[in-house]
């Protein structure tokens, strides 16, 4: 048949010479590559008392940011639950009243805001599609283990970045 | 025999038993850390400093699982399966010359629990005896996987104790003794039998693996096979037992091939640092506390070997393992003796 690359190769079955079928000189190969890895550095990380430097731009857990004031960023327009490629994102809008400015900073805002840690594949398009830039995929958190499913359903009380009570300057 | 040698003998055979036990425990971590540091992991550390408990962790949980013994088993013989693997292993070590002779108030004491005149042939009969532990608690189980391994543990130690005890003969026609303390006394200094028996030793290694069911030899207990083969049933400290048993087996595997080929106790220049103290009582006692030292050290590096070998290669075939045992080692172990007494003649033809 003609070769369909210039690739192809005839291979033989070699008759095996007295050293390969002495079986023992295979053997010291063997136990010099075990012994070399034996003094190599070790690949594993002590997770809990060490973790993995991550990339910047690593994809970790949520937060919902305030802005300098201290008011909520998040309008609830609901652009990053349509952009959820997993429908994690579920919130319900309400009207900010009179003498809440300082707690949110558009006239709407979001009562409740949820994402289920299950459902979310971390791709971070809720971030792209966020017009306030009020929600970010944090580079140093994860969204660890936990023993409950309903545990997964993160609301506002674990989203929103916590309110800086001193101040730092 | 006096009743302070009774007393002496007592304290030191409970002291070599503590000793074996002691090492089969940490062989079990030892075994697990050499394992993770040659998978360039970093092993057990999180009992104890570095991770030094761990025997201990793991021998508590096995105390405290639950003692199961299946229905359709026999159960004396499942129960007394474990305790002869058990009991066989730890009675082996018991003729092995740990080290020369101590003086004492004047008072010789040999550090070797019982002196045979066959001490060779004691340990080739304990250890062979073994594989009725194996035996009888895989036929006990009532299990076919049991069974399977039971069988090619009996088949796999018949095969291989011929090619081990062909290639001893050589070391004996060297030697003239059956005796292990005398054999260790022949090989004063750096005069070991390893030198003049380097086909007979690899022959012995290959059977020694083979006969503690170590990789590449393990099929009794191959788990991919035989989910575990003759100890499937087992649970609890009964499987406690026989993984203590095998790694004691090890141990005296180890202290046998170093008394037989690599100078037991002896160390190079030990005569010159028998010279070099003036006390001849001191200097003795100085050189057979490191002749201890030395043949402990022997042993160990022994054991790192099966550890070694066992997480490099990959495990035989049986059919691979009867013909190695039958077609290849026993003619060569056969070839190795007619060397040997050619060489004995040889060499009393030219001196």
């Amino acid at each position: 048949m003609e070769p369909l690359s210039n690739r192809r190769k005839q291979v033989e079955k070699k008759e095996m010479t007295f050293a390969e079928r002495a079986y023992l000189p295979a053997i010291a190969q063997g136990l010099g590559i075990t012994l070399k890895h034996f003094f190599k550095k070790k690949a594993t990380v002590q997770y809990p008392e060490q973790t993995r430097e991550r990339s910047d731009v690593w994809r970790g857990l949520h937060v919902l940011k305030r802005d300098d004031t201290g008011a909520e960023r998040c309008t609830a327009c609901g652009l990053c639950a349509v952009a959820c490629p997993a429908e994690a994102i579920t919130m319900t809008a309400g009207e900010r009243k009179a003498g809440e400015e300082h707690l949110y900073r558009e006239e709407k805002y979001a009562v409740t805001y949820e994402v289920n840690m299950l459902r979310c594949i971390f791709c971070g398009l809720c971030e792209e599609a966020c017009p306030k830039a009020a929600i970010f995929l944090q580079d140093d958190k994860l969204a660890p283990a936990r023993f409950e499913r309903d545990e997964f359903i993160y609301g506002k009380d674990r989203l929103v970045e916590p309110l800086k009570t001193t101040e730092t300057k | 025999m006096e009743s302070v040698d009774l007393l002496y003998k007592g304290i030191y055979i409970l002291v070599i038993f503590g000793i074996t036990l002691l090492i089969a425990t940490y062989s079990t971590y030892f075994e697990r850390k050499i394992a993770a540091f040659i998978q360039d992991r970093v092993g057990p550390n999180r009992a104890g400093p570095a991770g030094l408990l761990q025997p201990l962790a793991d021998a508590g949980k096995l105390f405290f699982k639950e003692d199961f013994i299946p229905a359709k088993s026999n159960k004396a013989l499942f129960v007394i399966g474990p305790g002869i693997a058990m009991l066989v292993a730890t009675m082996s070590s018991a003729v092995i010359p740990f080290g020369d002779m101590l003086i004492v108030g004047g008072r010789e004491i040999f550090l070797q629990a019982i002196e045979v005149n066959i001490g060779v042939l004691y340990v080739f009969g304990v250890v062979s005896l073994g594989v009725y532990g194996l035996m009888i608690g895989g036929w006990a189980s009532n299990n076919k996987f049991s069974l399977l391994g039971a069988i090619r543990a009996a088949s796999q130690n018949i095969s291989y104790e011929l090619a081990m005890g062909l290639s001893l003969i050589a070391v004996l026609m060297l030697t003239g003794s059956l005796s292990l303390r005398e054999i260790a006394a022949q090989q004063a200094g750096f005069n070991w039998n390893i030198w003049y028996q380097p086909l007979g030793f690899v022959i012995f290694l290959v059977c020694a693996f083979a006969e503690t069911n170590r990789t590449p030899f393990d099929l009794p207990e191959s788990e991919a096979e035989l989910i575990g083969g003759y100890h499937t049933e087992y649970g609890s400290m009964k499987l406690g037992m026989y993984l203590f048993a095998e790694y004691i087996n090890i141990f005296v595997a180890s202290a046998v091939m170093a008394t037989l080929y690599f100078g037991a106790y002896n160390f190079p220049f030990m005569e010159n640092l028998r010279e070099a103290i003036s006390d001849p009582v001191l200097a003795n006692n100085v050189v057979t506390m490191v002749g201890v030292g030395v043949m402990f050290a022997k042993i160990f590096l022994f054991i790192f070997f099966f550890m070694w070998v066992r997480w490099t290669l990959p495990r035989f075939r049986y059919d691979q393992l009867m013909k190695l045992g039958w077609q290849i080692l026993i003619p060569l172990a056969i070839l190795n003796i007619i060397l040997t007494g050619g060489g004995i003649l040889l060499k009393e033809y030219l001196f």
